[in-house]
């Protein structure tokens, strides 16, 4: 047997006007787990896409070695890629949330009873013990929609495991997972490694290589600078091969000056709408001053995003509480009117509610922002080329031009986008909602730039985040909530530490 | 040079359809000697196809927001019956009652008709146009506010409003009609005046591209020589030359059916792309939630959108009653089906976000021209009715092929 389970020699697949994969080549040792780094766009998933088969062998040139034979998959070529034993744990999910663990494991693959109907007993038997074997714990004949995203994430593993693979591919396995899920995933994954099966493991988050992979290989534009062991590297290194300059600061430093409060929430709840006694958001008030930054810092499910959604008017008359803005009380029950008060959202989920990913940047950007180029009845189009193209290049969005379609484009430029819409209809309280998830490090610093630009400007601005060097490295104050409730605003100040947060986000009562 | 391909990409169905088109016209013309290329015959074709056409393009934005109305065919035949029905029953003893001395028999704009008559087909195009709107009202209020599928109400209106026509009409026929309706429907516009038209419109075009390219510039967009500009100008023009100076005035002028599809058409083409509710359709079409948080009411999007459909619907009733002279049980029959066909010939995408007006206008056209060219070859409709599904599967399955490629 060869040492190398994977030989990539030499891979190049260009698509019109693009070269997503330049002349690449490394190898990926049997049995080990090896990560992928590289900034969105850098090549990974094309990479992935080849050797899982989405891109048959005719469409790229160069070779693939796997197990000492040359991939050659014809088009159509998916499940064969699956039976040779390479399977793929993409970000998104791709269950049925209507079926149940064990159906969605072996959809397409159903054991059948010498009649020819499926053989329930089997099928729940065998995913009994295949969960058994991997220590998963999720009950094999619940609904897949009743389990939480990280035992979803499970399943989807799991339904990989059970079809004899021998190189495992995830593709950002934990930007949905919260630390618990990503610890059971990390043994999962330890477990594979004593089995000997191959994984590939592509992430952002650049603690998670150093927590278990054996070897890196880090993308940068379509070509791979370096292969190298974890144990020789360090996070600064790596950060500095995948964009290829030094990055000794991650958060632009800014010093801002807040003046007055802009918006003032009081008693803010939310009821949840399936259960009756509990709350989305429980009695929340805070404030938010123009050029502040106020950070909202949780676990998932604390009520973060349901907090910034009912002051964007997403609950209605659901909503109870008050806001204020400039002193005054308004009334927001829908998105219309928080628009109309100048609050403006980029959405936690940019794909499924920021952008209309079929059409193109220059009709997304205008799209909230029509009045601006509307005369009567007509749309001025030149103006709106004009402006949305001028505030297209303001936020850098790499594109051949604004005629672009946003789904052609890699996830920094795709926020980028909902931003610039968010920004040309001027908010006076601008709200970001996981402003930078699944974005490479090279735009979220241009982001954070930006971010502290419109604070420059006088913007008051909220941001949501899970990632607490995050919220410690661009907020004012910040405000961590618990199921539901707040249980503090904290001026960022050298007492803020991640710790301090945790122990609010998780409602430990304070001790230090 | 990628811009265009791009554009070219974006627009394939509609181009392949227009290809289509002209091979299907080749065609018919090698197989009946050259009698369906006569001007007689592609006059006629396109007076059938107009019909259609009207209700394609209303029927555009409902497709493209992700909608469908089943019900149009039932409610052009029951606009169709109310509208004979007041011209037969309620309008001439109402307007002789009134005005007695308007009964004399003159002549307006060269139709044989009295004051009468000309004020009952008034009125009558405007009861048409309220009734449609009524049906927009209804249809759009339970869709877009009470959100029942679109698919359901629409069911639901094209038993209704065929139960509707059965009643108006207490299951008979009921003709005649005003000749000034029946002008409507089967007049023409005299022939100097429609060189005149064309004249116009092929002016107007030239100066709205040109005056659309000096804009451009303006706001400082990238220059590019003005061949395209040119080709895309005389295309049109070509177009609109070549109906009115051989298919129109080849036989006896510009049809007014035609001309009021042409119209609707246009005043469409505008509202679609140069509007902000053009715009709101088509974002709606792409993501409803991205739009309606992006601070766009979207349900009177969609109240709109049919109240539009209604409006159409109305407007084709007026022209399906003066084009058969009376108001029919039948009338507007299986119009809902061939409408959509129309649409989805023409590149709109039943996922919604995606269709143009024009594309819809030309869909109608290939399956008219169908139509008309297998009746001249003396094909019994069992075989005509064939064709035309298998047309429309390939129709779609050339598109999805393109897609993939993509």
């Amino acid at each position: 047997m060869d040492e190398h389970i994977l030989q990539i020699k030499n891979v190049t697949k260009k698509f019109p006007g693009v070269t997503a994969l330049s002349d690449i080549s490394f190898n990926v040792k049997r049995g080990e787990i090896h990560g992928l780094a590289g900034e969105n766009g850098a090549g990974k998933s094309t990479l992935v896409k080849i050797l899982s088969g989405v891109y048959p062998a005719d469409t790229y040139t160069g070779t693939v070695i796997y197990d000492g034979e040359e991939l050659n998959f014809d088009r159509e070529a998916l499940r064969s890629a699956m039976d040779k034993g390479i399977a793929v744990v993409y970000q998104e999910l791709l269950l049925v949330p209507e079926m149940t663990v064990g159906e969605n494991i072996f959809l397409g693959r159903e054991p059948v009873t010498a009649h020819g109907s499926v053989n329930w007993n089997k099928l729940y038997a065998d995913t009994r013990e295949l969960l058994k074997k991997y220590n998963l714990n999720i009950p094999f004949s619940a609904r897949v929609s009743a389990l939480g995203v990280g035992k979803q994430q499970m399943v989807v593993i799991a339904k990989a495991l059970s079809e004899n693979v021998k190189v495992l591919i995830l593709d950002e396995p934990t930007s949905a997972l919260t630390e618990a899920e990503v610890d059971t995933l990390m043994e999962i994954l330890e477990r594979l490694r004593h089995d000997g099966i191959t994984c590939i493991y592509i992430t952002h988050k650049l603690n998670e290589f150093f927590r278990i992979t054996d070897t890196i290989t880090v993308f940068r534009d379509g070509m791979v600078v370096d292969t190298v062991k974890t144990k020789e590297i360090t996070t600064e290194k790596i950060i500095s091969m995948m964009v290829g300059r030094e990055m000794k600061e991650r958060y632009p430093a800014e010093t801002r000056n807040p003046g007055d409060a802009v918006m003032e929430a009081t008693g803010i709840s939310v009821p949840d709408p399936l259960l009756q006694h509990k709350k989305l958001v429980d009695d929340v008030s805070f404030s938010v001053r123009k050029g502040e930054i106020l950070g909202i810092a949780g676990l998932m499910g604390s009520g973060r995003t349901e907090l910034v959604s009912a002051i964007f008017g997403e609950y209605g008359k659901g909503r109870q509480g008050t806001i204020r803005i400039n002193g005054e009380e308004v009334s927001i029950l829908s998105a219309r009117d928080a628009i109309n008060n100048g609050i403006s959202l980029v959405p936690e989920d940019r794909k499924l509610l920021g952008l209309i990913v079929s059409q193109s940047i220059l009709k997304n950007i205008s799209l909230p922002n029509m009045d601006q180029f509307t005369k009567g009845f007509s749309v001025n189009r030149h103006k709106e080329y004009y402006e949305c193209n001028e505030m297209s290049k303001r936020l850098s969005v790499k594109c051949p031009s604004i005629h672009s379609i946003v789904e052609s484009l890699s996830g920094g430029n795709q926020q980028k986008v909902v931003l610039a819409k968010c920004i040309m209809s001027n908010p006076r309280i601008l709200i970001l909602d996981e402003p930078t998830r699944g974005i490479d490090v090279g735009a979220k610093y241009e982001i954070y730039k930006l971010m502290n630009m419109l604070a420059g400007q006088g913007v008051a601005i909220i941001m949501v985040s899970s990632e607490l060097p995050e919220i410690l490295g661009m907020s004012d104050r910040i405000l961590v909530m618990h199921e539901g409730r707040c249980t503090g605003i904290i001026d960022n100040d050298e007492n803020a530490t991640q710790e301090r947060i945790m122990t609010l986000a998780t409602g430990t009562s304070v001790l230090n | 040079m990628s811009k265009i391909v791009d554009s070219l990409h974006a627009n394939f169905r509609t181009y392949s359809m227009v290809i289509a088109l002209v091979v299907i016209w080749i065609l018919f013309s090698i197989l009946t000697n050259g009698v369906f290329f006569e001007p007689r015959n592609l006059s006629n074709l396109v007076r059938q196809s107009s019909l259609i056409a009207i209700l394609a393009i209303g029927m555009v934005p409902v497709i493209v927001t992700g909608n469908i109305d089943l019900s149009i065919g039932s409610v052009v035949g029951f606009i169709s019956i109310i509208v004979a029905y007041c011209q037969y029953f309620i309008f001439p003893g109402l307007l002789s009652g009134l005005f007695p001395s308007f009964e004399a028999q003159t002549t307006f704009l060269g139709i044989s008709t009295s004051m009468n008559g000309v004020i009952s087909t008034l009125l009558s195009i405007i009861v048409a146009l309220i009734v449609g709107l009524l049906v927009g009202l209804w249809h759009g209020a339970l869709i877009a506010y009470l959100k029942i599928p679109a698919f359901i109400v629409t069911l639901g209106g094209y038993l209704a409003f065929r139960g509707g026509v059965l009643l108006v009409s207490g299951g008979r026929t009921i003709s005649p009609v005003e000749n000034t309706l029946v002008e409507i429907g089967q007049g023409y516009i005299p022939k100097n005046i429609g060189m005149i038209l064309a004249i116009l419109v092929v002016l107007c075009v030239f100066i709205f591209i040109l005056w659309g390219r000096g804009q451009k510039f303006k706001y400082g967009f990238e220059r590019y020589p003005i061949t395209k500009d040119l080709f895309k100008a005389s295309a049109i023009s070509a177009i609109v030359l070549f109906y009115v100076m051989y298919i129109a005035n080849g036989y006896e002028g510009i049809q007014n059916p035609v001309l009021i599809m042409v119209i609707i058409l246009m005043i469409f083409t505008y509202l679609t792309n140069n509007t902000r509710f053009g715009r709101y359709i088509y974002a709606y079409g792409g993501n409803r939630e991205a739009t309606r948080l992006s601070g766009i009411n979207t349900s009177f999007i969609i109240f709109k959108v049919y109240m539009l459909m209604g409006l159409l619907c109305a407007v084709c009733g007026v022209v399906l009653t003066g084009y058969v002279s009376a108001g029919t049980t039948s009338g507007g029959n299986l119009y809902e089906l061939l409408t959509i066909a129309a649409c989805v010939i023409g590149g709109t995408s039943l996922m919604g976000g995606e269709g143009s007006v024009a594309g819809a206008v030309v869909g109608a056209l290939v399956m008219g021209s169908l139509n008309n060219g297998m009746d001249l070859l003396g094909w019994t409709n069992s075989k005509q009715w064939i064709i035309q599904g298998l047309v429309l599967i390939v129709a779609v399955y050339i598109d999805v092929v393109s897609k993939k490629k993509r």
